[in-house]
Parts: C-alpha cells; sequence; structure tokens
C-alpha cells in the first residue's frame, strides 16, 4: 500500500467521526477503515484536516489556502512540499534581494563588517569619546550585528512570504538541533553562511549529510569551542597565540553525541566523550577573523587509538577519525530514536506516540537517515491525523508570529520584517540568539508565560490594527462578501478566513457576544441598526484567542 | 501542584469576572511581611578575584600585571577598599560599603560548582537547576523551593524580571515572567479587547493556555489595584540607570505592593571580560558600578524591609588567575558571591581561602571552589525561607559544615 492510500484511508475513518468540538478528546481511529469511510468527507471535516496539515506542515494559512490546498488536493499538496525545488519561489526571493549579508561568503562577511576597534570602545568607557562620536565613525549598518538583524528579517520573510513551507519549518527545526548562538564571538559572521551552506541545503536531504556538514562548519567549531581543543600539552607554534598552551575540549563531544545523535539517554560514557574529543582534536578554523574556513591542524591531533562506543578507531587515523566518528553515531539505533523523536514531537505532539516515533525511527535505519521518507511516514500516519493531534502543539513565538501575518493575509516587505523579527524576540523567541546548545525547545510548557501571553495578545492587537509598520492590513478584504450590517455573518466570514470555521462553541459565543458591544459594533447615525463591524479588533480577539496559539 | 490549588481557587471566582480579585489581594495581604529571596545572576561569568580583590595573597598582584587593583592605601582613592585586612572591594562596589559596615552585606569567596565545565551554558544550566553534571533535571532550583513553601494563592508567588522564564524558576511553581511591570499591561485604548481576551481565556483552566491566561489577568488586576508601577523609591534611593537597576527597581515595588512575592530572580549580563576588562577603571568596573548601584538603592529603597528580604548573588564560574594574552581573563572555576539583608552575619568574607600560587589553584590555573554553591544556597532557602535542603537538590549530600552564615 502506498502512502498516499494510507493517508486516505485513514482520512476517511476520521471523517466519519464527524467533527467533534475542539478539545473534545475523541479517541484517534484505531484499526481498520470500514469501506463506506472512503465516501466523500463532509466539508467541515475536510476543512479541519486542511487546516490542520497547513498549520503542521507549513506556517499556517493565508486567506485563500484552505481552497487552494482543497483543490490540488491534500496529498498532492504534502507531496511538493516534500520536494521544494519543484515550487516557485521567486517572488521570495526577490523580496529577499535587499538584504545582502545572507549572501556573503565568510570572508566577505568579515570584510564589510569589521569588528569594532578596541580603542574606541576603551576610549566611551573612560570618557574620552561620547557614544554619539563613535557611532559617526562606525555608522550601525556596517557593524557585525547587522548580519544576524538582516538573517532574522530573511528567516521572518520566507516563513511569511515563502511558498515552499515545509522546507522553512524544517530549516527552523534543523537549525534549533544544530543551535549556533549568533552572539557568540566570531559566530556573528558565520551564522548566516551556516544556515544557508548548512542547514538548508540539507533540510529535506540525509541527516548523516546534516551532521557531517554541520560538524566541519566554523560556526559549529567555534560555538562548541572544537576549534581550540587539542592534544594534552600541545604549545601554540606560531601567530598571535604563540606559546600558549591548549588542550582537550569536550564541549563539541559532548553536546555532538547528547544533542546531535545519540540523545541523552543514548548509552554513551564520560569514556566516551573523552574518547570523542580526541578523535576531534585538530578540527579547527583557518583564520577565524579573516578567513574563517575549517581546516585540520595535524599537529594539534592526538594521533592515539581512540575506542567509541566499544568500536576502535586506530591510531594515526588524522583528520578520518572524527569521520569515523560521526559514522559510528549516525549509524547507531539511539541517533534513529532520538531523531524520531523530536520528528514527531514538531510535528504530532510534545509527547511523542511511541508507536510512531518506532515507525519513524525504524525508517531512518532502513533509508540511512532520509528526512524526506522519515516526514513520509508521520505525515502519512492516523497518529498525525488523529483527534489526539489536532491543536495539540502550542505555537513558538515566531511560529505565532509568521501565522498570524498570514492568517491576516498581511503583505509584508523586507522592512516590516526587521519588527516582526523583535516581535517573536518579545513574545520570548529572539531569532538565532539561543545561548545553549539546545536551541529552542519545542514544549507548550517553555512558551506559556503570563508575561509572553500578553505580549502576544498585545501584538495580536498591534497587527490587527494596522500597527506594525509596513505591514499592510486590509481588514475590510477580509471579510469581503460579508454583509457589514450583519455583524454575525461578519464574525463567520472573519472566522472562516482565519480559522477556516474552526473555533469551539465557546470561543464563538464570546466572539458573538462582543458584537453587541458599541465598541465593536457601532451603529447607524439613525440608531436604528448596526452598520459597521471593527474588523480589525475583531481579528485581533482571534489571534489572540486561546485556539490561536495552537497549531 | 500549587499551581493547581491556585487554580482551582481561581475557578470559583471564575462567576465574579468582572470585578478585582479581592480575595487574592485579601489572602497575600495577610502574608505581607513573609519572607522574599530574591536571586541574581551575573550570566558570563563575573571575576571574582576582581570584584572582592584577595590583595593580601602574595600571588594575586604578580598574576594579573596589567588588571590587578591597587591595595587599599588609607586616605587614597581609586583603590580598592579594604575589607578585613586580606580581602578588598572593587572600587566600584563603594555604594556597597556602608552595607558591609552595618553587617547586612557578607561575601562568600572561592564559592562555585563541583562541576568542572567552562562552558558558560553549562554551568548556568547546572546552577539553576542545582544539579551540577546533569542535564536532565526538569525544573530549576528555586521553582522547586517555591513548591517547598506552603500553598498560597496568589499569583506573584515567583516572578523573573527579564524575557524568558529562567531555568532556575521553570517547572510547575506558576511562576511568572515579565520584562517590566509596566508593560505588563493590556496596550489597548479601550477596555473591549481587554473584556474579550479575558472571556476567552476565562473559559476552562484545566488547559495550560487558560490557566495561564487566566492567572495573567488577575495578576493584572492585582497589579493595577496595587498600583504597584507607581510606587516611587523610598529613601531617597536612586537605582542606576540600565536592566539590572531597572529590575531591581521593580522587585523592590513587588515587594513594597504587597502582592505575597516570596521568590524573585533578576539578571545582569556583561560579565564575560576577555579582552581588555580593565583594573579601578574600565569596562569591568562600569559593570560592577551598575551592579552595586542597583543593590545599594534596592536595599536603600526597602529600609527597615530589608529585614524580611535576602539578596543571594551568583555567577556560572569565575575567571582564570592569571590575565591573558589581551589583558583579560579566560573562563575559570570559583568565584565569589554575595548575600545581603535578612538576618545575615555580615561584615565577613566566608568560606575558605585556597589561595592563589600555582600548585593551590585548580588545574594550575583556576581559583579553586571550596565552597559548594549548593552549601551557600541551601543554607538561605533553609535559613531565611526554612525550606530544608532534601527536595531542592536532589542526589546532594552536603560535604562541609554550613558556613555560619545567618545569625
Amino acid at each position: 500500500m502506498t502512502w498516499l492510500a494510507l493517508v486516505l484511508l485513514t482520512l476517511g475513518a476520521l471523517t466519519g467521526c464527524g467533527a467533534p468540538a475542539f478539545g473534545a478528546g475523541a479517541a484517534p481511529p484505531t484499526g481498520a477503515a470500514p469501506a463506506d469511510a472512503l465516501r466523500v468527507a463532509p466539508p467541515l471535516a475536510e476543512a479541519r484536516r486542511i487546516l490542520h496539515v497547513l498549520n503542521r506542515v507549513g506556517f499556517g494559512p493565508r486567506p485563500g489556502d484552505v481552497e487552494r490546498v482543497r483543490a490540488v488536493g491534500l496529498e498532492a499538496w504534502i507531496d511538493r512540499q516534500l520536494h521544494p525545488e519543484t515550487i516557485d519561489d521567486r517572488a521570495t526571493e526577490r523580496a529577499l534581494a535587499e538584504l545582502a549579508s545572507i549572501r556573503l561568503s565568510i570572508p566577505e562577511a568579515l570584510r564589510e563588517y569589521p569588528r569594532p576597534d578596541p580603542g574606541l570602545r576603551e576610549k566611551v568607557q573612560n570618557g574620552e569619546m561620547t557614544r554619539a562620536e563613535m557611532m559617526e565613525t562606525y555608522p550601525p549598518e556596517k557593524r557585525p550585528f547587522r548580519i544576524a538583524a538582516e538573517l532574522q528579517a530573511a528567516k521572518t520573510l520566507r516563513a511569511v512570504e515563502s511558498e515552499r513551507q515545509l522546507q522553512e519549518v524544517m530549516v527552523d527545526f534543523w537549525f534549533n538541533h544544530f543551535n549556533v548562538f549568533a552572539e557568540k564571538g566570531d559566530v556573528r559572521w558565520y551564522v548566516a553562511a551556516y544556515e544557508r551552506d548548512v542547514i538548508r541545503p540539507n533540510a529535506l536531504g540525509r541527516f548523516p549529510d546534516l551532521v557531517r556538514a554541520s560538524a566541519r562548519h566554523p560556526a559549529m567549531l567555534f560555538y562548541l569551542d572544537n576549534w581550540l581543543s587539542a592534544r594534552p600539552g600541545f604549545t601554540v607554534p606560531v601567530g598571535p597565540n604563540k606559546g600558549r598552551k591548549a588542550g582537550l575540549n569536550e564541549n563539541y563531544a559532548r553536546e555532538l553525541m547528547e544533542l546531535h545523535t545519540l540523545g541523552v539517554d543514548g548509552g554513551y560514557t564520560q569514556t566516551d566523550v573523552t574518547e570523542v574529543a580526541r578523535a576531534f582534536t585538530g578540527w579547527s578554523i583557518d583564520r577565524p577573523q579573516v578567513e574563517g574556513r575549517f581546516v585540520f591542524r595535524p599537529r594539534m591531533h592526538d594521533t592515539g587509538e581512540k575506542v567509541v562506543l566499544g568500536h576502535r578507531i586506530p591510531a594515526g587515523g588524522g583528520q578520518d577519525d572524527g569521520e569515523r566518528v560521526l559514522e559510528i553515531l549516525t549509524h547507531h539505533p539511539a541517533t534513529a530514536r532520538f531523531i524520531a523523536t523530536k520528528l514527531v514531537r514538531r510535528f504530532v505532539a510534545d509527547t511523542p506516540p511511541p508507536a510512531l516515533v518506532a515507525r519513524v525511527a525504524a525508517t531512518y535505519l532502513k533509508t540511512e537517515g532520509d528526512i524526506r521518507a522519515m516526514l513520509r511516514a508521520i505525515f502519512s500516519s492516523p497518529e498525525f491525523y488523529g483527534e489526539d493531534a489536532y491543536r495539540a502543539k502550542v505555537k513558538k513565538p515566531f511560529e505565532f508570529v509568521a501565522s498570524a501575518v498570514r492568517a491576516l493575509g498581511a503583505t509584508v516587505d523586507a522592512q516590516a520584517a526587521f519588527g516582526l523579527a523583535r516581535a517573536s524576540a518579545e513574545i520570548g523567541e529572539p531569532l538565532y540568539q539561543a545561548q545553549p546548545p539546545t536551541g529552542y525547545p519545542d514544549r507548550a510548557e517553555a512558551w506559556v508565560t503570563s508575561g509572553a501571553l500578553l505580549a502576544r495578545m498585545n501584538f495580536a492587537l498591534a497587527l490587527a490594527s494596522g500597527r506594525y509598520p509596513r505591514v499592510t492590513v486590509d481588514p475590510g478584504a477580509l471579510v469581503a462578501g460579508a454583509d457589514p450590517r450583519s455583524p454575525d455573518a461578519v464574525l463567520d466570514r472573519l472566522l472562516a478566513v482565519l480559522v477556516a470555521g474552526q473555533t469551539s462553541a465557546e470561543t464563538r459565543a464570546v466572539l458573538a457576544a462582543q458584537l453587541t458591544n458599541p465598541e465593536i459594533t457601532r451603529l447607524s447615525p439613525d440608531d436604528r441598526g448596526p452598520a459597521n463591524t471593527d474588523v480589525a479588533k475583531l481579528a485581533a480577539l482571534v489571534l489572540g484567542s486561546p485556539e490561536f496559539q495552537r497549531r | 501542584m500549587n499551581r493547581r490549588i491556585f487554580l482551582k481557587s481561581g475557578a470559583c471566582s471564575l462567576v465574579a469576572l468582572a470585578g478585582p480579585p479581592r480575595f487574592l489581594v485579601r489572602t497575600a495581604a495577610a502574608d505581607a511581611r513573609g519572607k522574599v529571596l530574591v536571586a541574581v545572576f551575573q550570566r558570563g561569568a563575573v571575576d571574582g578575584l576582581s570584584m572582592i580583590v584577595p590583595y593580601g595573597d602574595p600571588a594575586y598582584a604578580t598574576a594579573r600585571p596589567t588588571i590587578a587593583l591597587k591595595p587599599p592605601k588609607r586616605g587614597e582613592g581609586d583603590r580598592a577598599l579594604d575589607l578585613d585586612g586580606f580581602f578588598a572591594m572593587h572600587p566600584a562596589l563603594a555604594p556597597l560599603v556602608p552595607l558591609w559596615e552595618n553587617r547586612s552585606l557578607a561575601v562568600v569567596h572561592a564559592c562555585g560548582s563541583p562541576d568542572t565545565t567552562r562552558s558558560h551554558f553549562d554551568a548556568q544550566d547546572y546552577m539553576e537547576s542545582g544539579t551540577p553534571g546533569v542535564k536532565a533535571t526538569p525544573d530549576g532550583w528555586l521553582a522547586r523551593a517555591v513548591k517547598t513553601l506552603p500553598a498560597k494563592p496568589a499569583p506573584f508567588r515567583a516572578v523573573a524580571l527579564g524575557r524568558a522564564l529562567p531555568r532556575a524558576l521553570q517547572g510547575d511553581a506558576g511562576a511568572i515572567a515579565m520584562q517590566s511591570i509596566d508593560r505588563f499591561d493590556m496596550r489597548a485604548a479601550d477596555t473591549t479587547a481587554r473584556g474579550g481576551f479575558e472571556a476567552l481565556y476565562a473559559r476552562s483552566v484545566s488547559d495550560v493556555l487558560s490557566g495561564t491566561g487566566y492567572q495573567t489577568f488577575e495578576a493584572m488586576k492585582m497589579l493595577q489595584s496595587a498600583n504597584a508601577s507607581r510606587i516611587p523609591p523610598a529613601n531617597g534611593a536612586e537605582y542606576p540607570r540600565g536592566q539590572f537597576g531597572e529590575a531591581m527597581r521593580q522587585v523592590a515595588q513587588l515587594i513594597k505592593a504587597n502582592v505575597g512575592l516570596e521568590v524573585a530572580f533578576a539578571d545582569t549580563q556583561g560579565w564575560d571580560t576577555h579582552v581588555g576588562q580593565g583594573a579601578e577603571q574600565g569596562q569591568l568596573a562600569a559593570r560592577l558600578r551598575e551592579f552595586a548601584g542597583a543593590l545599594a538603592a534596592f536595599a536603600q529603597d526597602l529600609g527597615d524591609r530589608m529585614a524580611d528580604v535576602v539578596v543571594l548573588t551568583m555567577s556560572e564560574f569565575g575567571r582564570t588567575v592569571g590575565e591573558n594574552g589581551n589583558r583579560g581573563t579566560d573562563h575559570g572555576h570559583a568565584t565569589a558571591m554575595l548575600a545581603l539583608g535578612g538576618a545575615v552575619r555580615g561584615g565577613r568574607v566566608y568560606g575558605r581561602w585556597p589561595g592563589l600560587v600555582r600548585e593551590q589553584r585548580f588545574e594550575d590555573r583556576d581559583l579553586a571552589v571550596t565552597t559548594d554553591f549548593r552549601t551557600l544556597f541551601s543554607e538561605v532557602a533553609a535559613r531565611h525561607l526554612g525550606i530544608p535542603s532534601a527536595p531542592l537538590f536532589p542526589g546532594w549530600k552536603a560535604s562541609q559544615p554550613p558556613l555560619g552564615l545567618f545569625a
């Protein structure tokens, strides 16, 4: 049976259940679907399914997306998303044009955005120079922080505008998995290249390629200090640090196993950490502030034999020691399980269903870590389409911001994206600024705090009422076709556009109750009937509602 | 557990949503003079040797040719300020001298983690989870502290001033994170949106979003009825400008507003002085000036109320004994931590001094740890908040006697 057929069967079984209210907790379908379950699905249930897929596979629907997906067919749409190279995305590329730094090579970035002259900073500290005077000699548009700022804007613009939605979801996912912190030292100059050259090309490719590419990228080498890791007793022979002693640094070795591959319970020991660190000695960065590219330094390398997870790596392997370690780790069943768990957590639920994790892990082992195959296994699973999964995930702040802009059908440009990226930061997710190597968490409890929830509601209000610079929202267009004198019709149209009509009875009732508020529904001059409905305010309520915080 | 109790009692009052949460105000007010712990995290690893200078150690000055502080000399300014004939304060900490002299400020030196990591994030994670070497610990030590305290239906028991909930307060303790009291508000020109949102989040407290949403509106109302953001600094206290001064000013507001605060958390950044850290003046001095100014203003602002409040400062590790090739210091091991207020027996430097001579150092380079941070933290929690150490630091057995920090 093909996976598409399985989806159809599963979907058929689901639609047979009718459309239970949000949170009703109906059991997921089990067992074989009855033959009559293949009849045409009622529109509402289908809309719910399409909404679910748009919210999970992408950053949520734009006005009209549900209809568009219905027209091409859900399976066909998912299949295209799995092959982003077949999707025309030139409009997004054009919009990204003015964010020039995201296209620079590392040496170019180091040249174009020179580091601050330490003398200038000292002068400001000592009061010999004012901050304003320093700004003049060193304008903001030439400062290194600009690289991360443009990358933030690019990420936001892509999440909102790109037709390759799954690609963007996976770039975000893998960046967090292989996190680097944009504000740690030289990572500032490396981070854009890291996402572009390591994460993006492999986001739907093979997992071992991702591990290999990240292991030798200067951003990762710097972030987790491996570039300084050396055999014990090593003395720097030349350069500005000549004579300095260096030794083993376990930082990368530990995170490679704990966070990138095996997982914290993956069965490695402290001895394995030390052995892996020894294997990676010499994996370094060539002239980090001028060239910033991978180099293997034989003199830093520990040439002795290593034993990693029971595998013997003979002495004298040089650079291949590290490659050998990556091979061992990426073929390990613990890695398959760990990656499967994280993928299922992203796409299905905070607590991943074990049976699905097992199936996805098996796919990993069978396909040598083919990400597309693992995603297929998830997107064709009954767990993915089960009631338990529906709106089970709380959106991260970035997901929330992108989905709200998309829901309103707002048009944005690169300049607008800077402001929207700041909104994500205000709600708790400053992009590329997760300091710990775990990246940003993918569980509800990390994001649901009082301050963050208020920030979400405030963002919804500001966005819907057009207070975000260069984000154009047209509330009238959202409800076009609905009779403006009938507040109920306006509300229904709005709910249809923003959430495919999928709200609980309670939410619908609360929103309907707002319609009697004169602030929402203004009366006609003769007071004889409603004349106008404040669509922006209603839309803000929908975007700030509990349901919209979920995907 | 406590959070659930709060939410349950919250559900009873749903019928009276429009009114102010009077029962909350009353309960909190009854405990108005409860004890408060304020945790301050110096992120980036503060150089404890410049903050509290061991000028009496013969190896100090030689290890730091350009960044050692000049030893104290009576009648001469711009030098370290003597504490006890061996240790001295950085001159930028001058605002703290009166607190040292009136014995409300104590120093614990050579304090840190038994874990040897020199990674900022690992060390911060370990210090905040309270479990060195164990990353899988789901909650933070301050969250566990709040959960150990008697249940209290107040939304402001644990508050972090900052963008996200710090690791130390993560866990099921109902802690609130906010960037500022002033901005903890619905920014809408009219009340429609506020009422609408409140109604949307009121319908079910069993759901994490609705539960937090309900808590948010309760907290917002409580802040407004207590008028917390309008409470001015008292006793002529002047907070330094900047993020940390702002955070401490707001913690004081929450304490004075009697909203039931028990644990507060504030961050201060910029301690990672690898390059050009300076001596009496310079980069580190500027950071210390803001740090001390904020702590001193906080103590002055609270006045007598400081008898119920302890401020505990911490940092993930210290810095190398020797200065590096860039007139800075690299990641080290032990550092100095401060305890201020409450029944702290101040005016003393606690802890055994390990010495700075090379063979006395940790791995030949760093100040050795002679006081496990958990010894200090658990003593503050036990003596100030009345919390036994076992649930706070799972898997830990004290290997040294208490410091005797409290009267």
